[in-house]
């Protein structure tokens, strides 16, 4: 019948009705599950999409703070030092959370902290995917001297606790927003490496690959084209889990005093000075920082795990 | 598995050099201890002799050899600022630090294991929602952050509970329980997703088939698969917690040695840092070594196969 009318319209083999598959609905948009399975799985999801949405809140405070943040947060209110949150009853006007031991603001540090958290995570993590994925390929695709060189080096790294080598460069190179960044990049690369050239090995083997040999490509075009490609996903799901790592250590280096130097707003840095007046009753100074970094490093995680869950089905339920 | 050993032993002497040759080339390039340890208006002459006494005016591959011959003696040289050896001051505050680490596994497996098997054996129920809620937490939040917050709590607030120095089991409470919480939370994620995956296996379909009874299903067949894999991982946290217990012991005024690595960073006390990083990274190397043999010894599989 349907043939005769010329329409598309399936038929079922054991029903007279045309097929028509299951849509799912979100805020009246309309889409069928079957067919963008990563988007439904997003979408079904109310903890993921709280978390991004927040997430997204977060950023944006960060990338306009300079608007955001109700004052200069290095600037030193000397008559509203220590004054806490605005509900309190000595609660000051403009320093809605309080401010710390200097008259610093409390609510502008953690908008600026937020920033810096951000700008260290995204770029370290990019940083040392880029050196990962290159020395994970060329062990991958070489085989041979550089990659048993390449691999003692992972070996090296991945033996030793990632705070103790973190901790160590940073006293060797003293503090610096730079310096953290890349002493953090050189620190992370050898999971990346690991994970790239695992993929590498398990697909070089494969029919598709010997075939764009036998056509006679290129080292660079089977590299990228045949064996990148394929350690994108991998390396992706271990971007989004190693970024709330980096902030966390960011701040527990500032908060040693061996991060970002003081004139830098960091999260870890506000606790630390949050801190020193803790036994004088000032709990504001140092809890709302550790709350918004809880926050920020929860939201990433929370998107973290969804994406590994939804890009990589058979690791579902792992951690 | 005398190959296997050997070849660990080997991999981690060279871990060992690397590390020490980093630390050494780099601090020495980075600063000059002189300047904290003398006097400003100390005579130029002193300042001289004081370089020469101390070995610092040799050219640096000297130096290096000098103390990688020192080094496989035992003497990591003697701390600047405390006239000791400082393999000897790392070693006497080695306790303090394990003590907390043994606490905080210790806190963190008791609890972990049966909330964990709790949770995966009820899955979708309150009490596993709450679990993966509070272990997202528990992984989110900063150990240092949450040592503050337990102070706030129990010192300042309540004042149940002693805030820092070492003594007695009152003393490792909070410390402990702080460390502990990022671990707890690791784990009962580890050993929950552990379960789930040992308990879809035809092994345990076989168990319940013949009748065994569920509590015997989940805590003989399932449990007993789902801690092989977990041992390394657990062993692992162990060897990273020492260096990770740092923040932790600052916030608790801990005597581990990290508090003597921060506080070595602030005078630039060099044999003291490097021997920490030594001592922090052989333990760490040590302890992941036994963790393998203990794992091949617990699953007979991996034996069987080499």
């Amino acid at each position: 019948m349907s043939a005769e009318t010329g329409s598309q319209t399936i038929l079922h083999p054991l029903s007279e009705e045309p097929y028509r598959p299951p849509k799912a609905r979100f805020w009246g948009f309309e889409y069928i599950p079957a067919e963008r399975q990563l988007l439904h799985s997003f979408l079904s999801n109310r903890l993921v999409l709280v978390a991004l949405g927040m997430l997204v809140l977060l950023v944006i405070c960060a990338v306009f703070a300079d608007w955001i943040a109700p004052v200069d947060p290095l600037e030193q209110a000397l008559r509203a030092r220590l004054s806490p949150p605005i509900w309190e009853e000595r609660g000051l006007s403009p320093y809605y959370l309080g401010t710390d031991r200097l008259g610093r603001d409390v609510l502008s540090n953690i908008i600026f902290g937020l920033r810096v958290s951000l700008l260290i995570g995204f770029i370290a993590v990019g940083i040392s995917m880029v050196i990962g994925l290159f020395l994970g390929l060329t062990a991958g695709y070489s085989r041979g001297f550089w990659e048993s060189f390449i691999m003692r080096a992972v070996d090296v790294q991945l033996s030793l606790p990632l705070i103790m080598v973190a901790l160590c460069f940073m006293v060797l190179f003293g503090q610096g927003l730079w310096k953290m960044i890349i002493v953090l990049a050189i620190t992370g690369w050898a999971e990346y490496a690991r994970t790239v050239r695992g993929t590498v090995l398990s697909i070089r083997e494969k029919e598709y690959v010997e075939s764009a040999y036998a056509l006679g490509f290129g080292a660079w075009t089977i590299m990228t084209k045949y064996l990148l490609i394929n350690a994108i996903t991998p390396v992706l799901i271990l971007c989004a889990v190693q970024v709330p790592r980096v902030i966390m250590l960011e701040a527990t280096l500032s908060f040693l005093g061996v991060g970002v130097p003081v004139t830098t707003p960091s999260i870890g840095l506000a606790i630390a000075r949050g801190y020193q007046v803790l036994f004088s009753g000032s709990w504001w100074a140092s809890i709302f920082p550790g709350l918004a970094l809880m926050l920020l490093v929860a939201c990433i995680n929370i998107v973290a795990d969804w994406l590994r869950d939804a890009l990589e089905p058979r690791s579902r339920e792992q951690v | 598995m005398g190959i296997y050993l050997l070849r660990r032993l080997y991999q981690a002497v060279l871990v060992l050099l690397v590390v020490s040759g980093i630390v050494f080339v780099v601090l020495h390039i980075s600063g000059d201890p002189l300047a904290l340890l003398m006097p400003q208006d100390a005579p130029p002459g002193d300042i001289e002799e004081m370089r020469r006494s101390l070995g610092l005016d040799q050219p640096l591959i000297v130096q290096y050899g000098l103390f990688l011959k020192n080094a496989a003696q035992g003497n990591l040289g003697v701390s600047y600022h405390h006239h000791q050896s400082a393999l000897k001051l790392v070693l006497e505050r080695l306790p303090a630090s394990l003590e907390l680490v043994v606490a905080t596994i210790v806190i963190s497996l008791v609890l972990a294991v049966p909330i964990g098997v709790l949770a995966a054996s009820r899955r979708g129920s309150a009490v596993d929602r709450a679990a993966l809620l509070g272990s997202l937490v528990g992984i989110s939040a900063p150990p240092f952050w949450i040592g503050i917050a337990f102070i706030l709590i129990f010192c300042v607030e309540l004042q149940w509970l002693p805030s820092s120095g070492r003594g007695t089991w009152v003393h490792l409470i909070l410390p402990a329980g702080s460390l502990a919480l990022y671990r707890l939370a690791l784990f009962i994620r580890l050993i929950r997703a552990g379960m789930l995956d040992v308990l879809t296996m035809d092994y345990v379909r076989t168990a319940r088939s013949k009748g065994v009874s569920e509590k015997k299903v989940i805590y003989k067949h399932a449990l007993k698969n789902t801690l092989i894999p977990f041992v390394t991982i657990a062993g692992m946290q162990m060897g990273s917690l020492l260096a990770g217990a740092i923040v932790t012991e600052k916030v608790f005024a801990w005597p581990g040695m990290g508090r003597l690595f921060l506080e070595a960073i602030g005078v630039m006390d060099f044999p003291v840092i490097i021997a920490w990083a030594l001592v922090t990274a052989s333990i760490f190397l040590t302890v992941n070594l036994a963790v393998d043999i203990i794992y091949v010894w617990l699953d007979p599989r991996i034996r069987h196969e080499k």
